[in-house]
């Protein structure tokens, strides 16, 4: 099936050597971090984790909100989902490729990277995060390979992948919760440590990445005319509405325990992120507008998706996908991880602005993760063609 | 003839463990060999297997500190020399600017240090005085926990926090996990930054995380951290393990009322301040 | 046979190409087996007999490692009546002290490039930034 990668219309070529000039633009700069060291980031002492590993964080959102095709298709039969959960399982894919490269541009040590493998170490969230990543990586390979293949044949695919296509609903979540799990555990920071982590990045998880789905959807119906059906578009809409509604929610309740509960720990950091956090005669509010963009994205996004003008045309169905997805991106992608390392410990401030280099890398590995996503639907359309035509 | 030797090795060294003198640095060594070149009465490096003080040997050591901020603050100069003391004694670099920064020990206002402390209203003492920073060595360290190659463990024989900078892969979850602010990353290789080399200590690379180590490879010699040293005759800083209730440290700590950082964090910090 | 003159020629460079190690080696020193300078000190013995080390110091340098960093056992080792602490920076480099005429001239030839010395400082390193007091 790999073969269908390498046919395709100018367009297609244009995109991926696009797409190949990111990379090599990233792998630069990458080459440049791995000489002289992640100073070449805007990372510091007080904000010891950055883009890289907020870009981690939402990406395993993305991932695990695949899960959202699979189960209502495997396990509720709903089978207008039956085009596109192939698209759910290899975004899945292409979303953890991302997640494995960001945590090792992240590293100070990549080349000891194996140590994790070397020396496993059970009471580490890492090291579980480790284990369920690559585990979901794996499933969604092998289910989305087997079935697409079986498909290609037009067959019934094995009894024996229902096993694993099952069990990749549990890991998605799992994955999420265990991302989670790396913030809400530490006993040091107060944004983080909060039971409410790891269900709301799993409703945020929800929503963006359906919305990507859609997005990816609504150009493949222009650009390689598949349509994956408006039932299915529309039954995702619903999904991402609860999803989203589920984690602007949630965020509210930090709010509510924050400034009603009125311990400074619990409000140092939605200040800083929403206000501005002053500071010795200073006010630090960096992240102020990305927050507040975040907030007006997020619930005009709902209200246009709500429209029934969402269920019958693509552009204001497609507007409203992008503007949720860039506002859960704000909030995970960006807000969510550097907040929690202010103030730092000793209840000083120090504002994060990445570099160039690290934005440079920060893209190289997205466009990485659209070169495979992209291949891979290909792959996926290419079948789909292929048995309709 | 090799192996036979690496065996007697083995046993000897054991045996230098096990005759360890009593008197409060001593008990940390390993080495009475060259403590006794320090001036510290001890045992030759062949003493006999199971010589010594057997009666108070079982329990576990719990190194610790008193921070006495009172005597530290009395005389001028005296925190800056603690904490110069450890730079010397670490080849620590000295970066010019606060995002690269790598501090073991160093020293904060008290609002900083302890945060979950009011300030409002506070004495003179609090708001005028400076207090030093440093890893707590805690007996819950949520560092060891959050590390996913145990580069950062705690030595059971000593309750010391350590570093294996071979291991570490430079992750920093060791860091977003400290709730002290005690842990430093290498951002760049920092050996440009280091003013002056202790040629018996390593400098770090770029790319792992560092911090306060008590000292661990000074105690090996029968001495006390660089810290404790540089605070020699002031009381200032009392070293010693927690665990012995006959220790020095446990006098300080019986005779005044102590504080230590973030005690709602549950960590159980190995150094406590005399405010 | 077809094509004599291209197959002939290139099988030529192909097989130049392929040898390339063995002449290289051959007519330039880069072949000729190390010999890593004795200690300028003039001392005989090791912790362990010389090809005891020449194989396994590596291993043994990562059992001090362990001993001292991770089981808090920095025991000093009395070897022949001299006394060793356990370490690169403190026992081996104190006789090896040239760095660059002992541990580089196998390394350089077996292509291999050990990390040590990115911490641990040579005697030369440390003479280049000393202690002013």
């Amino acid at each position: 099936m790999i073969e269908k990668t390498l046919k395709g219309k100018p367009a297609y070529w244009v995109w991926l050597a696009f797409l190949g000039m990111l990379m090599a633009i990233g792998a630069a700069c990458y080459i440049r971090q791995y000489n002289f060291g992640l100073g070449m980031t805007g990372m510091s002492r007080d904000v010891s984790w950055g883009l890289y590993i907020s870009q981690f964080t939402f990406l395993v959102g993305v991932a695990a909100g695949g899960v959202m095709l699979v189960l209502p298709y495997y396990i509720h039969n709903y089978k207008e989902f039956g085009r596109i959960t192939i698209l759910g399982e290899f975004l899945a894919i292409g979303a953890i490729v991302m997640c494995l490269m960001f945590i090792m541009a992240d590293l100070g040590q990549p080349m000891r990277a194996l140590n994790v493998v070397l020396y496993p170490s059970p009471r580490s969230m890492l090291f579980y995060d480790a284990i369920v990543l690559n585990g979901y990586l794996f499933l969604n390979i092998l289910c989305g390979w087997v079935i697409l293949t079986a498909e290609k044949k037009q067959v019934k695919p094995p009894k024996w992948i229902y096993f694993f296509v099952y069990l990749s609903i549990p890991f998605a979540v799992s994955i999420h919760t265990v991302t989670a799990m790396l913030y809400c555990g530490l006993p040091g920071r107060h944004f983080w440590l909060s039971a409410i982590i790891a269900p709301r990045f799993l409703a945020s998880a929800f929503a963006a990445g359906p919305a990507l789905i859609i997005i990816a959807c609504l150009v493949l119906k222009r650009v390689a005319g598949f349509d994956a059906g408006r039932k299915a578009m529309n039954k995702l809409v619903t999904i991402i509405i609860y999803a989203a509604m589920l984690n602007m929610f949630f965020v509210g309740l930090e709010f509510f325990v924050g400034y009603y509960s009125n311990i400074p720990g619990h409000k140092y950091a939605l200040e800083y992120l929403f206000f501005g956090l002053e500071h010795h005669g200073q006010v630090y509010n960096n992240l102020v507008p990305f927050m507040w963009a975040f907030v007006i994205l997020a619930f005009g996004a709902i209200a246009v998706l709500a429209t029934p003008a969402a269920k019958k045309n693509d552009f204001v169905l497609g507007l409203g996908c992008v503007a949720l997805f860039i506002a859960f991106w704000l909030d995970k992608g960006i807000g969510f991880v550097i907040a929690g390392f202010i103030p730092s410990p000793l209840h000083e401030i120090t504002e994060y602005v990445p570099t160039v280099n690290e934005l440079g890398i920060t893209v190289g590995i997205w466009a990485t993760g659209f070169l495979v996503v992209t291949l891979l639907y290909k792959i996926a359309i290419g079948v789909e063609h292929e048995i309709e035509g | 003839m090799d192996k036979a030797r690496r065996t007697f090795l083995k046993i000897a060294g054991a045996s230098v463990v096990a005759g360890m003198a009593a008197p409060a640095v001593m008990k940390l060594t390993a080495t009475p060999a060259l403590a006794s070149s320090e001036g510290h009465a001890a045992p030759a490096a062949h003493a006999p297997v199971g010589g010594g003080h057997a009666e108070e040997t079982p329990t576990v050591m719990r190194l610790g500190m008193v921070i006495d901020t009172r005597k530290l603050n009395a005389k001028e100069g005296l925190i800056d020399e603690a904490i110069a003391a450890c730079i010397a004694a670490h080849n620590i670099p000295q970066f010019p600017d606060k995002k690269s920064e790598i501090k073991w020990i160093w020293k904060a206002p008290f609002e900083n240090v302890f945060t979950d402390h009011s300030v409002r209203l506070g004495s003179k003492k609090i708001t005028d005085n400076d207090f030093p920073v440093l890893c707590n060595h805690c007996d819950e360290p949520p560092c060891c926990k959050a590390c996913p190659t145990q580069a950062t463990f705690k030595v059971e024989a000593t309750g010391i926090v350590a570093m294996d900078f071979h291991r570490c892969i430079g992750c920093r979850f060791c860091m977003a996990a400290c709730p002290y602010g005690a842990r430093s990353f290498n951002w760049q290789d920092p050996r440009p930054y280091v003013k002056s080399y202790n040629p018996d200590f390593p400098t770090r690379m770029k790319g792992v995380v560092e911090k306060c180590n008590f000292c661990g490879e000074r105690l090996a010699l029968g001495q006390e951290p660089a810290c404790v040293e540089a605070c020699k005759g002031t009381g200032a800083i009392t070293f010693g393990d927690l665990n012995d209730p006959k220790s020095e440290i446990r006098a300080v700590l019986d005779k005044d009322f102590t504080i230590q950082r973030r005690p709602t964090t549950g960590t159980n910090p190995s150094v406590f301040y005399i405010v | 046979m077809y094509n004599k003159g291209t197959i002939i020629p290139g099988l030529i460079i192909f097989i130049a190409f392929v040898t390339f190690p063995v002449w290289f080696n051959g007519l330039t020193t880069a072949g000729d087996l190390p010999k890593p300078e004795l200690p300028p000190g003039g001392e005989k013995e090791c912790v362990m007999p010389a090809d005891y080390m020449r194989a396994n110091h590596m291993q043994l340098l990562n059992e001090w490692r362990d001993n001292v960093l991770r089981d808090g056992n920095r025991e000093i080792l009395e070897i022949g009546g001299k006394k060793y602490p356990k370490g690169l920076q403190m026992a081996c480099m104190q006789c090896h002290s040239v760095k660059e005429k002992f541990c580089d001239s196998c390394h350089t030839y077996a292509a291999v490039t050990p990390y040590c010395w990115d911490c641990h400082l040579t005697p030369k390193d440390a003479k280049s930034k000393e202690a002013t007091h």
